[in-house]
């Protein structure tokens, strides 16, 4: 097993990577200094001061007004519409001179019942009592989600814009060809965790957020700057919220979603405005869903030490337990055959394979694999630069493998309390097939002082892979990859095929391999 | 020897459609009988536990639950338990029979409030609504003796002033039996409004155990909260009319009013909470069994079935998917195999590899052609419709009504098959229309707007105040209400196959899609200018219909209802496959579609979704 060890040092301080090109990663003192290419994606910034944030934390804005005394029916409807049976219970509880003291009794009693039975519910999954945003910071794919400025980035799947979900509860979506950037704003869409396009389609953009599900359908002709809230959907299903994950089926017909305190994962068909709830017993919550790109399987983690890998024809999941913590993170490979994943509190990335079985037997389940294997060691190692020693390595916060399987951006989380250990990206080169390989590419860094906290590949970047990375500061970067791809250009849904290049050769990789599945 | 040959021509073509028929039976026999069947026979077998759970909830007592143990179970051995659980048997059986008999895949949708009566006073439904109350009834009497105690018997022993013995007449038990006919009876009344009767497909495929433990907590919710609702209004019914039937049975049965307790139809004596709860868990126990017959009928009816694409003996060809696909009636095999071609064509590269193959002699590509001619068929017979719709709306104003409407039929005569058509003869008339001579003069003098010659045009002349006279006028006259039609009911009718649709849609996308690397004699390119321009062409009606008022409102989900209401939005369903599967074949080909035989406009519009902009 080998390490971060074989990686290129850090870039001492001060330089930010600019690209890779010729099979190394290059450099520049500032962010101007990219290279001219025939695409390049605006690169932006919002710095948090620009962002007009919400005065009042609360959603109710009853502080605002007098007390005035209203009977005790009306305040017990109002407690019910707003905190459901125990909001109704605490009312009558606390309104002792006015209601009999046998209810005011039997109410106090069954309140501290429903208490005493929710704590023990939660000493069995702790996750349940947190607060919906500290459970959303706590299961987002995003480095430090609460004190985020970009909250959620997609790019669309087919063509060069993206959506970008920031502090103050906006999306705006961005296309280099048109000069409009419309703003999406919506009452219920609070605490954006995460923001997924609709495969196949121009228009729809989901959005999972604190309370609902939204689709929204943003016109890409159309000139207007703020689509009215007419065009989202909301989805909602009691219990679902808040909802933390969301994957998109790649045919574009299905949406599933994900919510920590929803035992049940949702399959909906979103035009119908239908969901099919998939239930199974222990794990306590669906937190992180991941749909492999042949669309043959889904990956969903739960807050306790237990994953699932769902298959898509029949719906039935195999059941993977960890040792050790959650499932943090997961990537598929292109042809939907690996998954990589990476576990809580553990410093390596873990590899499952799949077989799809030929589809003509009815039989739903694949055949998968018996236990997951150790592709990656991410354990700290110290590299000693011009600055001085920088530590690097540990828990892992999210993947991304690039489309075309060349490229594996891992976010390592760093720690807080530690000045020299500041999270990064560390970069791998990757092959899929005819056997797997995990090389050494180099670390990804911005501007002094900014923190990675989000990345995403570019779906279909024509010139290798193209990684978008959000910083702490507000700004999002671009850090283009160019390679030669090394496998045939894949048909089907990630654009039109192009010819194989004449030149092309494999990429001659470095000598020391960190794996390959012949020397496990 | 020329007559007789011209004589045997049709005769024998007669003899051929006949045998097909025959096979399409036998596989109806095959696979929906034996659906059926099963589904029942489950339903049988989950009754047991079901009972035993409602006599538990029913005799249960917080103050002597061993007791309560004891005489469950006394009562679970005992005769009558028995013969009464045969009697449920026999209910569920025939709840399942009728199920089978009244399903439908096509949902009738009543455009107008008289259509909706007129359904429900159909002889066929009368007959439903009866054969439901009486089985009510029969529930009811056994959930009366399995709670035993005062709900035992009809009549009891008692003793008047003068000292001899009498029979009476036992009110709770004819409260019991009375309101389980009216459950009943609501629960067919019900079916109908609701389109209980609909039997939607699902998007997402499960097997059959894991999608019955999905529906089952539902299940629980909606019988209770509908036996709520059907015993609140049983009890406004009997407090008013209840001394109807009790003093009837009195007389036929001669039987005495009872003196001591209150009558039943008083707010004390209905004001019994016991009562109230037995009769609450009985109706719900009725509604639950119901209920699960109809969930497991629709699961197993639904479930999907594989069809050989080809068959090397002859004798199969009929039951093979291509045959199978283009047979017109019954329409549950339709559905199964355009279901089917839309899995396989997504899911099994083996079976779309048969899609695509030539026959042995002759090298045609028979299966892709006889598929694609079916799906396309389906789709244009859809735009066909919805031109139609559209001009009548344009040219007169407001819509025609649909099955009514003369010119629909011989537009669509050639493909008439898939249209929704009313189930019932008396629902023709009544689909509403303000020119159709079903409406009386005076009423069209009603709803139409004032006429100049009218005394009302001098007078009131702001074009305010008229439209306040006529919302006065429609909200006081009944029948205007009755006549009226529902907003997005004619749009939702449109639409009512439509499931077919969408499964056409994604069975050809898929097709052509996996064509790109699996079609090997390139069959498929022969076809693709007809699907694009014909899908391009639906493209455009349904973004028509879009603009219709009405069209594009989304309806109010009722999740606590069995009735399905998936029809509701097969509209906006079908209108996202369409993009998609014009999406799916545009980013597979690229700019090899430039290629294509197109018209120019339809290249346009292409152009458009070739650079996402749709």
């Amino acid at each position: 097993m080998c390490s971060l060890a074989l990686f290129p040092p850090p870039l001492p301080y001060g330089q930010t990577t600019v690209c890779e090109s010729n099979n190394e990663l290059l450099s520049g003192s500032s962010t101007e200094d990219q290279l001219k290419q025939d695409f390049s994606p605006p690169s932006l910034s919002f710095p948090r001061e620009s962002l007009k944030l919400h005065s009042r934390t609360e959603n109710s804005s009853k502080a605002a007004f007098l007390d005035h005394s209203e009977t005790l029916w009306m305040r017990s409807a109002a407690a019910w519409r707003d905190g459901g049976l125990t909001g109704l219970l605490n009312e009558i509880t606390n309104s002792h001179p006015e209601v009999p003291k046998w209810l005011s009794m039997s109410s106090g009693c069954i309140l501290a019942l429903l208490q005493w039975v929710s704590s023990f519910h939660g000493s069995l999954f702790p996750h349940l009592t947190l607060s919906s945003e500290d459970m959303i910071a706590e299961f987002s794919q995003v480095l430090n989600w609460s004190d985020c400025v970009v909250r959620a980035f997609a790019w669309h799947p087919h063509t060069d814009k993206f959506a970008v979900a920031l502090l103050d509860d906006s999306i705006k979506i961005y296309n280099p060809k048109s000069a409009t950037t419309p703003t999406l704003k919506h009452r219920l869409q609070r605490n954006v965790a995460v923001v997924q396009w609709k495969p196949l389609c121009a228009s729809a953009l989901a959005v999972g957020c604190q309370n609902c599900l939204l689709v929204w359908h943003v016109d890409p002709c159309s000139l207007s700057t703020r689509p009215s809230a007419g065009c989202a959907h909301v989805l909602s299903h009691p219990g679902h919220a808040p909802v933390t994950s969301i994957a998109w089926s790649p045919s574009g017909s299905l949406l599933v979603s994900a919510s920590p305190m929803d035992t049940a994962m949702m399959v909906w068909d979103v035009a119908a405005e239908s969901c099919v709830p998939l239930q199974r017993v222990g794990g306590g919550g669906v937190t992180f869903l991941s749909w492999s790109p042949d669309g043959s399987h889904v990956l969903a983690s739960t807050p306790s030490a237990l994953f699932r890998v769902w298959e898509t024809r029949m719906w039935t999941c195999e059941r993977w337990p960890c040792i050790k913590g959650r499932c943090q993170s997961g990537c598929w490979s292109p042809d939907g055959s690996r998954l990589l994943f990476t576990v809580q509190d553990e410093a390596v990335i873990y590899s499952l394979t799949f077989t799809n079985t030929p589809a003509a037997v009815p039989s739903g389940t694949s055949k998968g694999p018996h236990a997951a294997v150790v592709v990656a060691d991410l354990s700290e190692t110290t590299f000693s630069t011009p600055d001085g020693d920088i530590i690097v390595g540990g828990e892992i916060q999210s993947l991304a493998w690039d489309p075309r399987g060349e490229r594996l951006a891992v976010l390592l989380k760093g720690d807080p309390r530690a000045a020299d250990r500041s999270p990064i990206i560390a970069v791998f080169k990757t092959r899929v097939s005819p056997i797997f390989e995990l090389l050494p590419c180099g670390f990804v860094q911005g501007e002094p002082g900014a923190e990675p906290r989000l990345m995403q590949f570019h779906p279909n970047f024509r010139h290798g892979a193209l990684l978008t990375v959000c910083w702490s500061s507000g700004r999002i970067t671009h850090v283009p990859f160019y390679f030669l791809s090394a496998s045939i250009p894949r048909l089907g849904l990630s654009g039109s095929p192009t010819l194989p290049h004449v030149q092309e050769r494999p990429a001659d990789f470095a000598n020391q391999s960190l794996f390959t599945e012949f020397i496990s | 020897m020329l007559r007789l040959l011209h004589l045997s021509a049709p005769l024998l073509a007669r003899s051929a459609l006949k045998r097909k028929s025959f096979m399409s039976i036998i596989l109806f026999f095959l696979v929906i009988c034996w659906r059926a069947a099963a589904s029942i026979a489950w339903a049988v077998l989950l009754l047991p536990p079901s009972t035993a759970i409602f006599v538990i909830l029913s005799k249960f007592s917080v103050l002597h639950p061993i007791q309560t143990i004891s005489e469950c179970f006394s009562m679970l051995t005992s005769a009558t338990a028995i013969f009464s659980f045969i009697l449920l048997c026999g209910v569920i059986i025939m709840v399942g029979f009728l199920n089978f008999e009244y399903y439908t895949v096509i949902p009738t949708i009543a455009c107008s409030k008289i259509a909706l009566f007129g359904q429900l006073l159909h002889p066929r439904q009368l007959v439903n609504s009866l054969v439901h109350c009486i089985m009510g009834m029969i529930v009811a009497w056994c959930s009366a003796v399995t709670i035993g105690f005062r709900y035992e018997t009809l009549g009891h022993p008692c003793a008047q002033t003068d000292g001899y013995h009498q029979m009476c007449l036992n009110e709770y038990h004819l409260i019991l039996l009375l309101g389980g006919a009216f459950v009943g009876f609501s629960h067919s009344l019900l079916g109908v409004i609701h389109n209980m009767n609909y039997v939607s497909f699902h998007t997402v495929q499960q097997y059959k155990y894991l999608r019955f433990k999905g529906c089952l907590p539902l299940v629980v919710k909606c019988s209770a909260t509908q036996a709520l609702y059907s015993v609140r209004n049983f009890i406004v019914v009997y407090y008013f009319l209840g001394y109807i039937p009790r003093t009837w049975i009195c007389k036929t049965l001669n039987l005495h009013l009872g003196s001591s307790a209150h009558p039943l139809d008083s707010i004390a004596g209905l004001l019994d909470l016991s009562l109230l709860y037995h009769l609450w868990i009985s109706a719900t126990f009725l509604l639950f069994t119901w209920y699960i017959t109809l969930l497991l009928f629709r699961i197993f009816l639904t479930e999907g079935y594989s069809f050989p694409v080809q068959s090397s003996f002859t004798e199969d060809a009929d039951h093979c998917l291509p045959k199978v696909l283009t047979e017109k009636q019954p329409m549950i095999l339709k559905f199964l195999a355009l279901q089917d071609l839309a899995l396989l064509s997504q899911h099994s590269p083996l079976r779309r590899c048969e899609v695509f193959s030539l026959s042995q002699p002759g090298g045609h590509p028979h299966n892709w052609n006889a598929i694609s001619k079916e799906c396309l068929s389906l789709l244009a017979d859809l735009t066909q419709r919805l031109v139609a719709y559209h001009d009548t709306v344009a040219t007169n104003g407001r819509a025609k009504s649909l099955s009514s409407g003369s010119e629909r039929k011989t537009s669509s005569e050639t493909s008439d098959f898939m249209s929704p058509r009313p189930t019932s003869p008396l629902t023709a008339p009544f689909t509403p229309d303000l020119d159709s001579p079903f409406m009386s003069p005076a009423l069209r003098r009603l709803a139409a707007p004032v006429e100049q010659g009218s005394p009302w045009y001098g007078t009131v002349q702001s074009p305010h105040i008229m439209r306040r006279v006529k919302n006065f006028l429609a909200k006081r006259v009944l029948i205007v209400y009755l006549f009226n039609k529902l907003p997005e009911a004619s749009s939702q009718a449109l639409f009512a196959d439509s499931q077919a649709h969408i499964w056409a849609l994604e069975g050809l996308s898929y097709l052509v899609q996996a064509s790109f690397s699996e079609d090997q004699f390139g069959v498929v390119q022969t076809t693709l200018p007809s699907i694009l321009s014909c899908m391009l062409v639906l493209q455009e009606a349904v973004d028509r219909h879009f603009k219709l008022p009405h069209a594009s409102s989304k309806p109010v989900r009722s999740t606590s209802s069995m009735g399905d209401s998936t029809y509701k939005t097969l509209r906006f369903a079908l209108r996202a496959t369409l993009k998609t599967a014009i999406y799916r074949i545009t980013t597979t080909f690229g700019d090899h579609l430039n290629a294509v035989q197109l018209s120019a406009e339809h290249r346009k519009r292409l152009q458009q979704f070739l650079e996402y902009k749709e």
